[in-house]
């Protein structure tokens, strides 16, 4: 059996694929302009990079989209940390031998669930944040870390139903302590197992922290609103602010991809 | 049937002074819901004794040594291990190692990392003496050149070595082992044997749950009998196999031996 030859294998797909893009990218350019010309839609596209960054005093500032950018990344980043932790906590709780522990798992899971993110914020922002006297950062980073703790939970939970119990059974035997077990054997495959499951939770995170804007948080969602009432360009904020967190989201697939490869290259 | 299964045990599980006893069951009974596993076990192992326990599928065999580390609980009697009936304390160290029908090895480390795992975190030897403990153990099961490999990359039997060799790290006084060679290949089950008459040689106190006859031949003090959570018989494996007093370890025997 010969190979093709690299042209045919590698060189014909790639072009074809472009060129398919380039006419999807035309055909919706054409779309949009000529709905935009029907409704007398001036585009200003080159107004667009000063709400990116600025040149000023010989160096680079970010201006008010970057810097929303870095408040959406710093809220997510800490409601990862939470999300993480509220999950585990949970899965284990669901899991643990405490009657009042698996109930109280189970509720909380079936509440923030079945209630809408928005309702959640509202009620935190309005009633529980003002009476436990949290500002409006942590609020938002609660309100997110609550709601997707519970997603991340029932993902964790059944990443631990894949273990064999077998797996405890050694762990038993040879004398390892319940915490030793979890931290050393069971967690370390259960992670490697759901990766491609958090991952999604992570994007989730990162989408709905757009949320949070409704309480007047400097995030990037909150930003661009500002912008637009600003300059009146509605088309080329969204679909700028679409990019940044379209190009946030894919960097953190692609990083999950690695690390599922990296993780699981030798065992799995 | 209870009767005579005590008979038995009266004439042939109280051959040694009880101070080398190590583990004694005494009136052991178990239900799962409404079926019993076990019916009035009484059975006494002595340090260093060799026991082949064998029986049906469903005879209660893995559910015995199962209750000797504490991986399952039992309803009534009593059972001591190294003289109290705390078990919880007795394989708190490792001291009763388990070799069971599937491995059970940590599939995300590697083979060093599974055999040192344990020491390091329940002994707290230092990262150094638990290798070079572990390189040791491999070299006993005859493996020492896996040391680096994940346990997928390892046949069965190599596997089974491994997990063996787990196990030895902990130093234990008892090893139990649980069907150690049906997961394997047929090619691949004497090289699990071997290791196991070698241990046997050496002087471990061990409980095999086996249907390998030639192995309990080769090597048992004692075969204990199964059916239906009772122990109908215990024997020397030359009376057992040779002259098998109850009607059904003569029926097991045909149905196992006839081909």
């Amino acid at each position: 059996m010969t190979t093709a030859p690299a042209a045919r294998r590698i060189i014909q797909p790639v072009l074809s694929a472009l060129v398919q893009i380039a006419l999807l990218i035309a055909v919706l350019g054409y779309v949009l302009d000529s709905g935009a010309q029907l409704i007398n839609y001036q585009w200003q596209w080159h107004r667009v990079t000063d709400y990116i960054a600025y040149y000023e005093d010989g160096q680079w500032w970010p201006a008010e989209l970057l810097q929303g950018l870095g408040v959406t990344l710093q809220i997510t980043a800490i409601s990862l940390v939470f999300t993480l932790i509220i999950g585990m906590s949970t899965a284990l709780l669901r899991r643990s031998d405490s009657w009042l522990g698996r109930a109280m798992a189970s509720l909380y899971i079936e509440v923030i669930r079945n209630t809408p993110l928005l309702v959640q914020i509202y009620l935190l922002y309005f009633v529980f944040g003002p009476v436990i006297g949290l500002d409006r950062f942590s609020t938002a980073v609660l309100a997110l870390a609550l709601f997707q703790g519970a997603y991340t939970a029932e993902i964790l939970r059944a990443g631990f139903t894949t273990i064999a119990p077998g797996q405890l059974e050694a762990c038993r035997t040879l004398g390892l302590s319940y915490i030793d077990s979890y931290k050393s054997v069971i967690i370390p495959q259960v992670i490697q197992r759901t990766l491609p499951a958090l991952t999604n939770e992570v994007v989730s995170l990162v989408k709905n922290s757009s949320i949070v804007s409704v309480m007047a948080i400097f995030d990037l969602t909150t930003e661009g609103r500002n912008i637009i009432a600003d300059t009146a360009m509605p088309f080329e904020i969204w679909f700028t602010i679409a990019a940044l967190y379209l190009s946030l989201t894919l960097s953190l697939s692609l990083f999950s991809a690695l690390l599922e490869r990296k993780l699981g290259a030798h065992w799995r | 049937m209870n009767t005579l299964g005590t008979n038995v045990i009266a004439a042939n599980g109280s051959h040694s002074d009880s101070a080398q006893q190590v583990i004694h069951f005494q009136q052991v009974n178990k239900w799962f819901g409404q079926f019993q596993a076990l019916k009035n076990i009484n059975l006494s192992i002595t340090a260093g004794e060799r026991l082949v326990v064998c029986g049906p599928s469903g005879s209660g065999k893995s559910t015995l040594i199962r209750c000797i580390n504490g991986l399952e609980s039992y309803d009534s009697g009593t059972l001591q291990l190294f003289q109290s009936t705390d078990i919880h304390t007795g394989t708190r160290y490792g001291k009763v190692g388990m070799v069971f029908q599937h491995f059970n090895l940590f599939p995300h480390m590697t083979v060093l990392e599974n055999l040192t795992l344990a020491p390091c975190k329940t002994l707290k030897l230092p990262k150094h003496e638990a290798n070079a403990r572990a390189m040791a153990m491999l070299q006993r099961v005859q493996i020492a050149e896996q040391a680096d490999k994940f346990p997928n990359q390892l046949s069965g039997g190599q596997q089974q070595r491994v997990a063996i060799a787990r196990s030895l790290c902990m130093q234990p006084e008892i090893l139990l082992f649980d069907e150690p060679t049906s997961a394997l290949d047929p090619e691949m089950i004497s090289e699990v044997l071997d290791v196991m008459s070698d241990l046997a040689s050496e002087g471990m106190t061990m409980v095999c749950v086996t249907h390998e006859m030639g192995f309990a031949k080769k090597v048992a003090d004692r075969v204990v009998f199964m059916d239906e959570g009772e122990i109908i018989e215990i024997a020397s494996p030359e009376v057992f196999f040779a002259h098998p007093q109850h009607p059904r370890s003569k029926q097991f025997l045909q149905q196992i031996l006839s081909y």
